[in-house]
C-alpha cells in the first residue's frame, strides 16, 4: 500500500526546545552553494511516469536552453565563485564526467565537492526495481570515484524523482547525507531501513529554477530574496546555527542578464564574518559528529492520523 | 514489480561531447576571440517577429507562444496579435530609425503575402528579412511528413521572395520548434543560418545532410514575450534585463573577444505605448557605450565567418 507519510523523520519544533547547533569558529550560518551540473539527453527513453520534454522530440528549444549552461553559463558562474572565494558542492549528473570532463576538471582542481544527482537529468527513478536503483547509485559511486577520486557522500535524486526505497538504498550503499527533504532550516536525522542519514537543507525557495521559472522572480529581485533569506538566518543563527543553501543551474544563473545581481548577493553573504563557507559534506560531517544524537533524542514521534 | 525496460539503464551516447552529431561540444571562453568591425565589442542584433496567427489555428502539435486561447472565434487574441503588424511595428520602426539601428525582421510567409508593404517598409530601412515559417499555425515538428515540411519551407520562401529585394539567408522556426529534418531542409533550401537553438552567445557551425549551416545566438530569454508576458515582469525589469545583459557581455568582450547581443521583439508585446519606452531606455544605455556595432544577422554572420 502506498505511503500516507514517508516516515523519514520525527517531529522536532524549531523553538527553544531544540538542541543548539554550534558551527566551527562560532559561525552563525553554514552557507553552501550547490551548482547542479547537468546533462539532458536530446532523445532519452521515455519514463512511463514523466516525459523528459514538454514538446515532441526533438525539443530543440528546451534541450539547447540547458546546453547553454555547459557551453557558456558554467564558465561565467565559475568566475563569480572564484571572485567571491566560494567553493561549490556539485550536484552532478555523473554522465557529465564522460560528456564534459573539462567542466569536472575545473571543479575538481578548486577542491569542490561532487555529490550525485543521478546519471542524467533525463533518466528518472520512478518505476525502478531495487536492483535497477542500486545499479544507478553504484554507477554514481564508481563514476565519481574514477573521475575525481572522491568518495560519494551526498544524494539529490535526478530531477527529484524517487521510489519508496530510494533513501534506504542511498544509506545502505554508504552515502551519508541527502538533499531531497525540504522540511527544515537545520540538518536533521533521517530514518531509513539501513540506518540514519543526515538531511541537509537545500532549499527549493532559493533554487534558481524555482525562483526564475516557477515563482517568476526577476534577476534583481532574486538577489534581494537571497539577501533577505540570509539576513534572517544570520540573525537566528546567533541563537543556534542555521544552514543556508543556494542551489543553482548554470543554464539559468549563467545568463549575462542574471549574473551581476547574483554576484552582488553572493558577495554580500561571503563578506559577513560569522559565516562558515562550507560544502554539503562538511556540514553533514560536523552535524553528525556533534549534534545528530541530541537531535534524535529530542525528536518526538508523530501520532497516527485517523 | 517489473521495473523499467532495460533501455533505461543503457546509455548508448555516453561519451565525450554531445549525445548527437548536429554540432560539436565547444566551450565559449576557450574559443579564438572574434573581432568585430571597427574594434566593436558587442554586435547588437535586434530581431522583430512579424507574425500571423490564423484565428482558426489548430495549434498542432502544441500551441505556440501567442496562440489563440479562448474557444473559436477568439477575436480578442487575434486582433491583439494583429495590432503588432498595424501599430506596434511602426512604433518600433520610429524608435529604431531615430537611433540609427537596422533590425532583422523575422517574417511569416503569410505576412509577406497579406501585407507586402510591411515587408517593403522593412527593406526600405535597410533591415534584413529572415524567414519565420509559413505562419504561426504551421509548426515544424517530428511527425510532420518530410514532404510537407519541405513544402512549408518552400511556400515560406516563395512568399518572402515575391516581395523582398534582398536575399533571404536566415531562418527562425515558428516557436523555435523543429523536426529532426528541419536543419537539413532549410540548408537544402539554401539558407545560411538558423536562429532556433539557444545554447550559445556566439555563432557556431552545425552539420546538416545538405552541408554546414550556422547557428546564430538568438536567446529566448532576452525577449519581450518571455520577460513581460510569460514571466509577468515589469517594464523596468525588461529594461534592466537588457542593460544588465549588455553590460556583462561588454565587460566580457574586453578579454574574450567580440560578443553578440541579440534582442528578440514582438510588436504585439513591446509595441504597446506603455512598453516602448522600456526598450528605448535600454537601447539608449547600450548605444551610449563605445564599441557597439548595431548590425543585421547576415552582417554578423559574414563578419564571424570571415574569421573562422
Amino acid at each position: 500500500m502506498a505511503w500516507r507519510d514517508p516516515g523519514y523523520y520525527d517531529y522536532l519544533p524549531y523553538n527553544e526546545t531544540r538542541p543548539k547547533i554550534t558551527w566551527p569558529n562560532g559561525a552563525r550560518v553554514a552557507f553552501w552553494v550547490a551548482p547542479n551540473i547537468e546533462f539532458y539527453e536530446l532523445d532519452p527513453p521515455k519514463n512511463p511516469a514523466r516525459a523528459a520534454w514538454s514538446r515532441p522530440q526533438p525539443d530543440v528549444l528546451a534541450y539547447s536552453y540547458r546546453d547553454y549552461g555547459n557551453r557558456a553559463g558554467f564558465w561565467r558562474m565559475l568566475e563569480v565563485f572564484d571572485r567571491c572565494g566560494m567553493r561549490g558542492s556539485v550536484s552532478l549528473n555523473v554522465a557529465m564526467c564522460e560528456h564534459h570532463p573539462e567542466i569536472i576538471e575545473e571543479c575538481a582542481k578548486r577542491g569542490w565537492e561532487f555529490y550525485s544527482h543521478g546519471t542524467y537529468n533525463t533518466r528518472y527513478m520512478f518505476g525502478m526495481t531495487e536492483a535497477q536503483e542500486r545499479e544507478v547509485i553504484q554507477d554514481s559511486i564508481d563514476t565519481i570515484r574514477k573521475h575525481t577520486g572522491q568518495k560519494l557522500d551526498g544524494w539529490l535524486a535526478p530531477a527529484l524523482t524517487y521510489t519508496e526505497r530510494t533513501l534506504d538504498l542511498v544509506a545502505d550503499m554508504g552515502l551519508t547525507y541527502v538533499c531531497d527533504l525540504f522540511h527544515d532550516d537545520q540538518p536533521s536525522p533521517v530514518k531509513t531501513r539501513s540506518g540514519t542519514l543526515v538531511s541537509i537543507p537545500y532549499s527549493l525557495e532559493m533554487n534558481d529554477t524555482i525562483a526564475y521559472n516557477v515563482n517568476q522572480v526577476g534577476p534583481r529581485a532574486y538577489g534581494e530574496i537571497i539577501r533577505r533569506q540570509f539576513d534572517r538566518l544570520y540573525e537566528e543563527g546567533a541563537e543556534s546555527g542555521t544552514v543556508m543553501c543556494i542551489p543553482l543551474h548554470p543554464y539559468l544563473i549563467g545568463w549575462p542578464y542574471r549574473l551581476k545581481a547574483f554576484e552582488e548577493a553572493l558577495r554580500y553573504i561571503t563578506s559577513h564574518d560569522k559565516v562558515w563557507l562550507a560544502t554539503g559534506r562538511e556540514i553533514a560531517a560536523h552535524f553528525t559528529k556533534h549534534h545528530l544524537e541530541a537531535f534524535k533524542e529530542a525528536s518526538v514521534p508523530v501520532g497516527d492520523a485517523p | 514489480m517489473s521495473g523499467l525496460p532495460e533501455e533505461h539503464l543503457r546509455y548508448p551516447f555516453r561519451r565525450h561531447g554531445m549525445d548527437h552529431d548536429r554540432y560539436d561540444w565547444s566551450i565559449l571562453p576557450r574559443r579564438k576571440p572574434v573581432a568585430w568591425p571597427d574594434g566593436a565589442r558587442v554586435a547588437l542584433w535586434i530581431t522583430v517577429s512579424l507574425q500571423w496567427f490564423p484565428i482558426n489555428m489548430a495549434g498542432k502539435p502544441f500551441k505556440p507562444p501567442g496562440a489563440m486561447q479562448t474557444a473559436y472565434p477568439d477575436l480578442r487574441h487575434y486582433t491583439l496579435r494583429d495590432y503588432g503588424n498595424r501599430v506596434g511595428i511602426w512604433r518600433i520602426m520610429r524608435l529604431l530609425d531615430g537611433l540609427g539601428i537596422r533590425a532583422s525582421a523575422a517574417v511569416n510567409g503569410a505576412v509577406a503575402a497579406r501585407i507586402p508593404s510591411l515587408l517593403q517598409a522593412c527593406e526600405q530601412r535597410g533591415w534584413e528579412i529572415i524567414a519565420h515559417g509559413q505562419d504561426m499555425d504551421h509548426l515544424h515538428y517530428e511527425g510532420l511528413p518530410v514532404e510537407q515540411e519541405r513544402a512549408q519551407i518552400a511556400t515560406t520562401l516563395e512568399c518572402l521572395k515575391r516581395v523582398a529585394r534582398t536575399p533571404i539567408r536566415g531562418w527562425l522556426s515558428p516557436a523555435k520548434s523543429q523536426s529532426n529534418a528541419t536543419l537539413d531542409l532549410i540548408a537544402e533550401a539554401g539558407l545560411d543560418y538558423c536562429c532556433d537553438w539557444v545554447n550559445d552567445d556566439m555563432p557556431y557551425p552545425m552539420r546538416t545532410k545538405a552541408g554546414p549551416i550556422t547557428a546564430m545566438p538568438h536567446p529566448s530569454d532576452v525577449d519581450d514575450y518571455f520577460v513581460l508576458v510569460q514571466n509577468h515582469l515589469s517594464e523596468d525589469d525588461f529594461t534592466h534585463t537588457l542593460t544588465d545583459h549588455f553590460d556583462l557581455l561588454w565587460d566580457e568582450a574586453a578579454t574574450q573577444g567580440g560578443r553578440v547581443m541579440a534582442i528578440s521583439l514582438h510588436p504585439w508585446v513591446i509595441g504597446q505605448p506603455y512598453r516602448i519606452s522600456a526598450l528605448e531606455k535600454a537601447l539608449k544605455h547600450i548605444l551610449s557605450r563605445r564599441g557597439v556595432w548595431a548590425a543585421t544577422g547576415a552582417e554578423i554572420l559574414d563578419a564571424w565567418k570571415a574569421q573562422q
